[in-house]
């Protein structure tokens, strides 16, 4: 549905194509995600004329007071019943750009059509209802976001009239909403109290709010800018179809990420032939002194190769210096959609880009419902629900870690033909890795079962790997949470970065490849020991994203990346062992964060923002996650007053 | 990239995929802005080509500038075009009302069309913006035995991965432009400068925004009478593309009736 708001007509018709952002309002049922819709559309003055009158009528006939819903509950079955089915969207217009407004249902049973329209968003608005608080639907809503990729979030306290406008309250709300989302590596760029139904907050400053500072929601709207293809990732073609209509042998797809150039040197893989860019090809045929040399990420292409090679609907083309992983395993972090939940041994069809595959679900760990946060970890994925599953394929599939390039890191689960699940790659096992490994070595395996060691220790083995800047707070974090599973019975092993460089990294500096191997060989000592029944701590800035990527496939599932964030601003003022001091006076080099950078971790699994929490609440949050994903047993800790730090 | 070039990309990729994963398509030409735009938007994802039917399931009652302009580019843009004929009235449900009901008649031809072809795909023109329902559409829209929608149960679709696997005997309806908007139409056919019917473009005062059945299509007032005048009247009008289109307006529920039994 379009909506044309009030602006001044334009004298002439050269107006330039207007951008476009799009942004999904969720949240849970009930909590005013179509009055909000409705509200904003008034304030900007983008309504039709007769538009009220219309929606007044048809409330009018269903005997109910003004119901803004009905402008995108358009079916009978909607309206009749109140609730919203399925994904709609509404534009209005700003100065600046157009605004296309993204309505989510918020029924739980209609999460199939919420995720539909949630991941056709740039950016979201979570919708809390000050009365109810944070409801399972607004966590659920929350990991979706993660889980879609979705990384610019606000939040709305809505309904403030109903309680009277009161700051505790608000402030209750958003520590909670706050604490959710930044564990999910979620940071909302502000969290606005308003009344959707009365117009507070909405587009101007509210009396009623006059504690609060912040934006209203129109002004955080403006915040949001346009997610775009990625053009500075590496090369990413996968090739949709190979056309030859005419004596043209044409390679037909969409640039994923990165760029493409006449003369370019590509390798298709799986099957890892080379050829080079001879032409870019275009309808109507560009004009013959000046054809298309290049192609960036967004645009739909088709390319002809310097010789004839055999590529099919599937392959990738990507240059050879960094290519994409040839899967024939895969790690991936899922929610599921099917009626039926997702077990071992099932098997499904995995689709990543232009590739699909048969595959069997080898292992499930961590699958919990993310609207509840006191579920217990099981090893099935129920419908609406997320896990991390392990994946064997039946023949090889091109992808990337979510983590090194979210377009080509992203995979849909079907069951004959219907979507009914996706996630985000974690880690992928390419035939190579398995080829590097020598055959005369035979691993011995540990004869004490998981079972046995949950039993005498309370906890599975696990590698939490706390990655983050120099004075985030790792070391401290690592610590403290050492102590805490000491204190509850089990054995904890700390591997602190620093002390191992002590002595068995002696030999490593700081280059990225001693960094690199640093990693690998603490991921390997860290495996080992989780392996056989131990949770190793590993503090280690770990700077490079592709390096924890690679520490990630050592671990595989026992495998926990834990982002410890701070400002680095923050960090700089703590800076317990005055390195940043003797880098920025140039006695350092390299030093993380000032001559050297960080890759924050776009999917950790669990972000811990040492600015807002303490110690003690850090640890608690920790804690929480391994009880949540099963690697503690749940009701063997210390009463919390023990906990002393 | 500017916001056509994005726009204009996603259909290629929406036609490629289409092609690549349905065995018997064919794209519904209603002659008006929108199927034009699809037909340019083929040629361009094929290069130069369009490798499927272009079917045009005819009500006989259109105005006879459409029927000059089909003749025309199906033979100029070298289209494998088909014409079906629609049943008369009196084969369509008698309770809806009379402009629905007249605009139905194009739903039991298309029934007939999928018995006579077997299509398991059928490219239709529709946007979200043009009506309620429609923005409540997916990309590959699934259509039971009987080519009805069933609104309750969409699939999932997200990331440009899509359901294409429609039961035996059912069909999808793929929706290359459900992303586009009414302006993004006229912004396309000047910049690629595409032909269209003189219809849309204002005589004595009034111009038609939405072209279908002579009888029950009606043009608004308007003097825009260039492309450009066009897209500057959209920018400031308050009246919706369709208000002209007859069968929309009779009831509350009308549109949805005609859709949810397989209009598209």
């Amino acid at each position: 549905m379009n909506i044309l708001a009030d602006l001044p007509t334009s004298s002439t018709a050269e107006t330039t194509v207007r951008s476009v952002v799009r942004i999904v309002i969720v949240g849970h049922v009930d909590h005013g995600k179509s009055t909000l819709i409705g509200r904003l559309l008034h304030e900007t003055g983008s309504l039709p004329e007769g538009k009220v009158d219309a929606l007044k009528a048809v409330s009018t006939r269903r005997g109910m007071h003004f119901e803004w819903s009905f402008l995108l509950d358009a079916l009978q079955t909607e309206r009749d019943q109140g609730i919203t089915l399925d994904t709609s969207q509404i534009r209005f217009r700003t100065k600046s750009r157009d605004v296309i407004l993204i309505d989510a249902p918020g029924h739980a049973e209609f999460l199939r059509n919420m995720i539909t329209g949630a991941a056709q968003a740039d950016a979201a608005l979570l919708i809390v209802d000050a009365s109810e608080g944070v409801r399972d639907q607004t966590r659920r809503h929350g990991y979706l976001l993660y889980l879609l990729g979705i990384r610019q979030v606000a939040v709305v306290i809505n309904k403030m009239d109903r309680v009277e406008y009161d700051e505790g309250r608000f402030h209750e709300i958003e520590t909670e909403i706050r604490n959710h989302l930044v564990n999910l590596g979620l940071t909302p760029i502000a969290v606005i109290p308003i009344s959707a139904r009365h117009g507070d907050g909405v587009a101007r400053r509210a009396e009623s709010t006059a504690w609060y500072q912040g934006p209203n929601v129109l002004e955080a709207l403006d915040n949001f800018s346009a997610a775009r293809p990625d053009g500075d990732l590496a090369l990413r073609l996968p090739v949709q179809a190979v056309y030859k209509f005419d004596d043209r042998r044409i390679i037909a797809g969409r640039v994923e990420t990165g760029r493409i150039t006449v003369g370019q040197t590509i390798v298709v893989l799986p099957s890892g032939k080379t050829a080079k860019v001879r032409t870019i090809e275009e309808w109507p045929a560009p004009d013959a002194s000046h054809p298309p040399q290049a192609a960036r990420a967004g645009q739909s292409i088709g390319i002809t190769l310097d010789r004839e090679l055999f590529a099919e609907r599937g392959e990738v083309i990507s240059i050879a210096s960094v290519r994409p992983k040839v899967a024939l395993s895969l790690n991936a972090r899922v929610f599921w959609l099917h009626d039926a939940p997702l077990e071992v041994g099932q098997s499904v069809n995995v689709r990543i880009g232009t590739a699909d595959a048969r595959a069997t679900v080898v292992a499930i760990e961590n699958a919990v419902d993310p609207g509840h946060l006191e579920t217990v970890a099981t090893h099935r994925i129920a419908r609406n629900h997320v896990g991390e599953i392990r994946l064997v394929l039946a023949r090889p599939i091109v992808t990337d870690p979510y983590a090194l390039n979210p377009r080509t890191g992203r995979l849909v689960l079907d069951i004959q033909g219907r979507i009914a699940g996706g996630g985000l790659v974690l880690s992928a096992d390419s035939d190579a890795v398995v080829q590097a490994k020598p055959s005369n070595i035979v691993p011995v395996v540990s004869a004490i079962s998981d079972a046995d060691i949950i039993a005498r220790r309370g906890h599975t083995g696990a590698i939490l790997w706390l990655t983050g800047l120099p004075g985030a707070g790792k070391s401290t974090l690592a610590r403290s949470i050492e102590r805490r599973i000491f204190d509850r019975g089990g054995t904890p092993i700390l591997l602190d970065g620093d002390t191992l460089r002590a002595g068995l990294n002696s030999d490593l500096g700081f280059s990225p490849q001693d960094r690199s191997e640093n990693v690998r060989r603490l991921a390997e000592v860290a495996a080992h020991l989780a392996r056989n029944g131990f949770i190793a701590i590993v503090a280690a800035i770990s700077p490079a994203a592709a390096d924890r990527v690679r520490a990630r496939e050592i671990g595989k599932q026992r495998f926990h990346e834990i982002y410890v964030d701070a400002p680095q601003e923050v960090c700089e003022r703590r800076d317990p062992n005055g390195q940043y001091r003797q880098a920025r006076a140039g006695a350092i080099n390299g030093f993380t964060g000032v001559g050297a950078p960080y890759e924050p971790p776009t999917a950790p699994d669990l972000r811990i923002d040492t600015d807002r929490l303490d110690v003690k609440g850090s640890t608690r949050a920790i804690e929480k996650f391994l009880e949540t994903t099963g690697v503690l047993r749940q009701g063997s800790a210390p009463a919390a007053a023990d906990f002393d730090l | 990239m500017d916001r056509l070039d994005e726009i204009e990309a996603q259909s290629i990729f929406i036609f490629r995929e289409a092609f690549a994963r349905l065995k018997r398509l064919a794209l519904l030409w209603s002659l008006g802005k929108d199927s034009n735009v699809m037909i340019w938007l083929a040629r361009k994802a094929f290069f130069g080509h369009v490798p499927f039917p272009v079917l045009h399931v005819d009500t006989g009652k259109k105005f006879p500038e459409m029927y000059t302009f089909r003749d025309r580019y199906a033979r100029e843009w070298g289209l494998d075009l088909l014409v079906e004929p629609c049943p008369s009235i009196e084969a369509v449900d008698p309770t809806l009302p009379p402009a629905a009901r007249s605009a139905a008649r194009k739903t039991e031809g298309l029934k007939l069309v999928l018995a006579k072809y077997g299509f398991d795909g059928l490219i239709a023109g529709i946007r979200r913006d043009e009506e309620p329902t429609r923005a409540k559409e997916r990309v590959f829209s699934p259509r039971g035995l009987e080519g009805g929608w069933d609104v309750r149960e969409q699939p999932p679709e997200f990331w440009d991965q899509f359901n294409a696997a429609p039961p035996q005997g059912a069909h999808l309806r793929v929706h290359p432009i459900l992303h586009w908007t009414e302006a993004d139409i006229w912004a396309y056919t000047r910049r690629e400068g595409i032909p269209i019917i003189p219809l849309y473009l204002a005589k004595n005062g009034k111009r038609y925004r939405s072209l279908g059945d002579a009888d029950i299509t009606f043009p608004v007032a308007s003097q825009a009478a260039t492309i450009d005048e066009v897209i500057a009247e959209l920018e400031a009008t308050k009246v919706p593309e369709r208000s002209g289109r007859a069968m929309d307006h009779e009831a509350e529920d009308a549109f949805e009736r005609l859709r949810t039994s397989g209009y598209l």
